[in-house]
C-alpha cells in the first residue's frame, strides 16, 4: 500500500480574532491538529485599542477542506470572523521581504540594476552589500530572491502575505 | 535498506535500538503493530489494564533500569489516558518513548471514532512530539525520537502513528549516529567553570552540596563520582526528593533530604551557607520555600544539564551546564590537580550538630504491643527488616512518601521511584510493576497510602497475570492524610471530602486477584508482619492499619522560609493568611 495526497488550490484567509493571549496558539494548533496546511501567516493587532488582530493565513487545499478549515476558524471562541478573499472578485495580495546580497564588481552592479527592475529600494549598503526592500504579491517577491540567488544572495528574511479586498466596503 | 510495513518497522527499530520489554494496550488503531509483535521473539508485552498504569510502569522500568521505558497505547482514549504519566515523565526528567496509534491520514481532522489531537494535546507535556504522514520517515523518527529522550535532560517523546501509515510500506534502514539537526545539549562542562567551581568550594567556610534528580539521571557513576567529591572535600550534603540514593544515607556527611518535609539541619544549613553546590537539582518551591529568604549569605553554583533551568528561579553566581556526571568527575579530578585538601570545616559541623539535636524526625509513640502503629514506625521497621535485601521502593503520593523519603535510607541510586514533581496518586504501584519486570530478581515495594492505590489498583491484575512478586505495604490512616493534614493547618480542620470513606477489604481484594493479603493492626504485629510478607512468594498486599491522625514533621508551610520549620504538631496555628493559602 503507498500513501497519496490530494493537490489543492491556494487561498488566502482574512480571520478577525480578539487580541488576547494564546489566540495564535489556538489557531495554529486548529491547523496542526486537523492536518491543513499553512503556507503563510501574519498577524498584528489592527484596532485603535487594540482589541482586535488581523491574521492572514494562506492555505491550501482541495475546495472542500478550504470550507471545512473556514467553518473550524469561523467556530473558535475568540474569532469575529473569517473571509476567504478567493470569494471576493478582486483582492489585493502584498508582502515585504529583505533581501541581503553580498558581492562586488559586475554582480554588485547587475543586483542593483535589477532591484531597480523590480522597484526595490535599497535600505542598507556597504562596499560589499545591499539590502533590498522588495514589496509585491508572493510571486513577485519570489522572482525577485530567484534573481538575487545569481548575485550573492546570503539571507532573506519575508512577512508573509497580508491581503485587502477591493473597493469601498469593508469585510 | 529494507522495504517493509510500517508496524513492522516500529518492531524492528525496537529491536534494533536494543528495547526488550514494551508496556502497553491494544485497540483499532494500533492492530498493525500489535499483529507484527504477536509470538515476537525477543519483545516482551506487558497488558497494562489502564494506559496510565503504562506509563508510570515504564517509568518504574527507566527509573530503576537506567533504559528508557516504551509504552504502546491507541488513538483517542488510549492516548488521553496516557497523558498523566507523560507529564509525570516530563516533570521527573525520565526517558519514555509513547507509540500511539492514530487515525488513518486520510480521515484525520474529521473527529473520526476515537481520533483526538494526541500532538496537539501532548505538545506540552513532551520533550519532542512527531505525528508520522510517511512510512519512509517512520524508521528515522523512530531512531531520532529514542536519541532525544535519552540525551541531554531525559524526557518523554510522543510518536503518533497513523493506521494506514502502519499498514502502508516504506523502507527502512538503521541510522548510523544520530546527529540532530538542532537539538545538541551540552553535555561536556566548560573547563575554566570547573576551575572556578573548584576555587569557590576550597574558599568556601560553609558548604553545602544540594543534589537531584540529575545526579540519579547521570548514571550510577555520577553517584560513585559525587560520593568522591564530598569525601574529598569534607562538605556536608543534602538532597531533593528526587535525588535520594545518589549518595548514602548512613553516611555522616548526609543531612538528610531538604524542603518541605526535609530535615531541620538540611534546611538550616541551607539557610547559614556561604556556599550551595547545586548539582542535577532544580530549586523547585519545594526546596526554596520562601525564595526571598532562601540562602541569603550563600553563593551559589549551578550544575545542570538543562540550561534553562539555571537562573530560572534563583540567581547563581557560576553557571555550569553539562551532565552532571561529566561536571563531578570533571570536578573530582581538578580538586586534585590543584592540590586542595579537605578544610576542617569545625564550627560548619558544631553548628550543624546543634540543628541534629532537634532530632527533627522524632516521633512521639507508645511502645506497648497493642499500641497503635504510628506510620514512621512502620516505615522505620520496613527498612530494617530489608537491610541487605537491597530493595526497589516505590511510593504513591502524600504523607506516606514524605514518611518514607524521612524514614527508609537508600544507599544507592536507582532504588527510589517516587512521583516528584507532578505529584501523581497512581503512580507508585504501577511503578512497582515496571521496576520489577525490569528486575525480576529484586525485592520491590510499594509504600502506599490507602486512596493513592485506589487510582490505579486495577493493576493488581498485570502483577497476577506476569506472576510479579511485588509487595504493596499500605499505610491506612483511613484519610487523604496531606489533603486532611492542609485542611488542619489552614482550614481549622475542616475535613472537606478528604476521608476515605468505604474502602475495599484490601485482604479480600488480594484474595479476589490470586494474590496474598496480610492485616497488620498493632505495634505487636508489626515485625512479623513485614517478615511474612518478604517471606511470602508472589504478589502480597499488606493493609497495615496506623495511627489515623497522625501527620508529617518537620514541615515548611508554603510561602514560609527555610528558618520557619514547623517541627511539632502543637506548632500549628490552625489558619494562614490569605496569600498563603493562595501557594501550592
Amino acid at each position: 500500500m503507498k500513501i497519496t495526497t490530494e493537490a489543492g488550490e491556494r487561498h488566502v484567509l482574512a480571520v478577525t480574532v480578539d487580541n488576547e493571549a494564546g489566540v495564535l496558539a489556538k489557531i495554529t494548533g486548529l491547523f496542526t491538529a486537523r492536518g491543513y496546511n499553512i503556507e503563510s501567516l501574519t498577524v498584528a493587532d489592527i484596532t485603535a485599542d487594540h482589541a482586535l488582530s488581523r491574521i492572514t493565513i494562506v492555505t491550501s487545499g482541495p475546495p472542500p477542506i478550504i470550507d471545512q478549515i473556514i467553518a473550524q476558524l469561523d467556530r473558535l471562541v475568540p474569532v469575529h470572523k473569517v473571509v476567504d478573499l478567493a470569494d471576493h472578485e478582486a483582492h489585493v495580495e502584498r508582502e515585504i521581504a529583505l533581501v541581503k546580497v553580498a558581492g562586488t564588481g559586475d554582480k554588485r552592479i547587475e543586483a542593483l540594476r535589477m532591484a531597480d527592475v523590480f522597484r526595490a529600494k535599497v535600505v542598507d549598503t556597504t562596499l560589499t552589500s545591499f539590502i533590498f526592500e522588495i514589496t509585491g504579491n508572493s510571486d513577485k517577491v519570489d522572482r525577485f530572491i530567484a534573481l538575487m540567488r545569481e548575485c550573492g544572495l546570503v539571507e532573506v528574511g519575508r512577512t508573509g502575505v497580508v491581503a485587502i479586498a477591493r473597493g469601498a466596503e469593508a469585510l | 535498506m529494507t522495504e517493509m510495513s510500517g508496524a513492522d518497522m516500529v518492531v524492528q527499530a525496537l529491536v534494533d535500538l536494543g528495547v526488550d520489554t514494551v508496556f502497553g494496550y491494544p485497540g483499532g488503531a494500533v492492530l498493525p503493530i500489535y499483529d507484527a509483535l504477536y509470538k515476537h521473539p525477543t519483545i516482551k508485552h506487558i497488558l497494562v489494564r489502564h494506559e496510565q498504569a503504562a506509563t508510570h510502569a515504564a517509568e518504574g522500568y527507566a527509573r530503576s533500569t537506567g533504559k528508557p521505558g516504551v509504552v504502546l497505547v491507541t488513538s483517542g482514549p488510549g492516548a488521553t489516558n496516557a497523558v498523566t504519566g507523560i507529564t509525570d515523565a516530563l516533570m521527573d526528567s525520565i526517558p519514555m518513548i509513547v507509540l500511539t496509534g492514530q487515525v488513518p491520514t486520510t480521515l484525520i481532522g474529521t473527529d473520526a471514532f476515537q481520533e483526538c489531537d494526541t500532538v496537539g494535546i501532548t505538545r506540552h507535556c513532551t520533550k519532542h512530539n512527531y505525528l508520522v504522514m510517511d512510512p519512509d520517515r517512520l524508521g528515522p523518527i523512530l531512531h531520532e525520537a529514542f536519541h532525544i529522550a535519552t540525551h541531554g535532560r531525559p524526557g518523554p517523546v510522543v510518536i503518533d502513528i497513523p493506521k494506514n501509515v502502519q499498514v502502508a510500506t516504506g523502507t527502512y534502514s538503521v541510522p548510523e549516529i544520530i546527529q540532530h539537526a538542532s537539538y545538541r545539549p551540552q553535555i561536556e562542562p566548560d573547563a575554566g567553570a570547573i576551575a572556578a567551581a573548584i576555587d569557590m568550594i576550597a574558599a568556601a567556610e560553609r558548604p553545602v552540596f544540594y543534589t537531584g534528580g540529575g545526579v540519579i539521571n547521570a548514571g550510577p557513576g555520577a553517584s560513585a563520582a559525587l560520593r568522591q567529591l564530598v569525601s574529598l572535600t569534607g562538605a556536608p550534603i543534602t538532597s531533593t526528593l528526587m535525588g535520594l540514593g545518589a549518595f548514602p544515607a548512613d553516611d555522616p556527611k548526609w543531612l538528610g533530604m531538604l524542603g518541605m518535609h526535609g530535615t531541620y539541619e538540611s534546611n538550616m544549613a541551607m539557610n547559614r551557607a556561604d556556599l550551595i553546590i547545586a548539582v542535577g537539582a532544580r530549586f523547585d518551591d519545594r526546596v526554596t520555600g520562601r525564595l526571598d529568604a532562601f540562602a541569603p549569605e550563600a553563593k551559589k553554583i549551578h550544575i545542570d544539564i538543562d540550561r534553562s533551568s539555571i537562573n530560572k528561579i534563583v540567581p547563581v553566581d557560576l553557571a555550569i551546564a553539562g551532565d552532571a556526571g561529566r561536571a563531578l568527575d570533571a570536578l573530582v579530578a581538578a580538586w586534585a590537580d590543584k592540590g586542595h585538601k579537605a578544610r576542617d570545616y569545625g564550627e560548619w559541623w558544631r553548628r550543624i550538630d546543634g540543628w541534629r539535636a532537634a532530632r527533627c524526625l522524632d516521633f512521639p509513640e507508645k511502645k506497648d504491643a497493642a499500641a497503635e502503629i504510628m506510620p514512621q514506625r512502620a516505615v522505620r521497621a520496613l527498612f530494617d527488616a530489608t537491610r541487605g535485601r537491597d530493595p526497589i521502593i516505590t511510593t504513591e503520593v502524600g504523607q506516606h512518601q514524605m514518611w518514607a523519603a524521612q524514614h527508609f535510607g537508600f544507599s544507592a541510586p536507582n532504588r527510589w521511584l517516587t512521583s516528584g514533581g507532578l505529584g501523581t496518586m497512581g503512580y507508585g504501584f504501577p511503578a512497582a510493576v515496571g521496576a520489577q519486570i525490569g528486575n525480576p530478581n529484586r525485592l520491590v515495594v510499594c509504600i502506599a497510602g490507602e486512596a493513592s492505590l485506589q487510582m490505579n489498583i486495577q493493576e493488581m491484575g498485570t502483577a497476577a497475570q506476569y506472576r510479579l512478586p511485588v509487595k504493596i505495604f499500605i499505610l491506612n490512616n483511613e484519610w487523604m492524610g496531606m489533603v486532611r493534614q492542609w485542611q488542619e493547618l489552614t482550614y481549622e480542620s475542616r475535613y472537606s471530602n478528604s476521608y476515605s470513606d468505604s474502602l475495599p477489604d484490601f485482604v479480600k481484594l488480594a484474595e479476589a486477584y490470586g494474590w496474598t493479603g496480610l492485616r497488620i493492626d498493632t505495634l505487636g504485629e508489626l515485625e512479623d508482619g513485614i517478615q511474612a510478607m518478604l517471606d511470602t512468594p508472589g504478589p502480597v498486599i499488606v493493609d497495615c492499619r496506623v495511627a489515623k491522625l497522625a501527620n508529617c514533621f518537620p514541615m515548611i508551610p508554603s510561602g514560609a522560609a527555610h528558618t520557619d520549620m514547623i517541627l511539632q504538631p502543637s506548632d500549628v496555628t490552625g489558619t494562614m493568611d490569605d496569600e498563603a493559602k493562595a501557594l501550592v
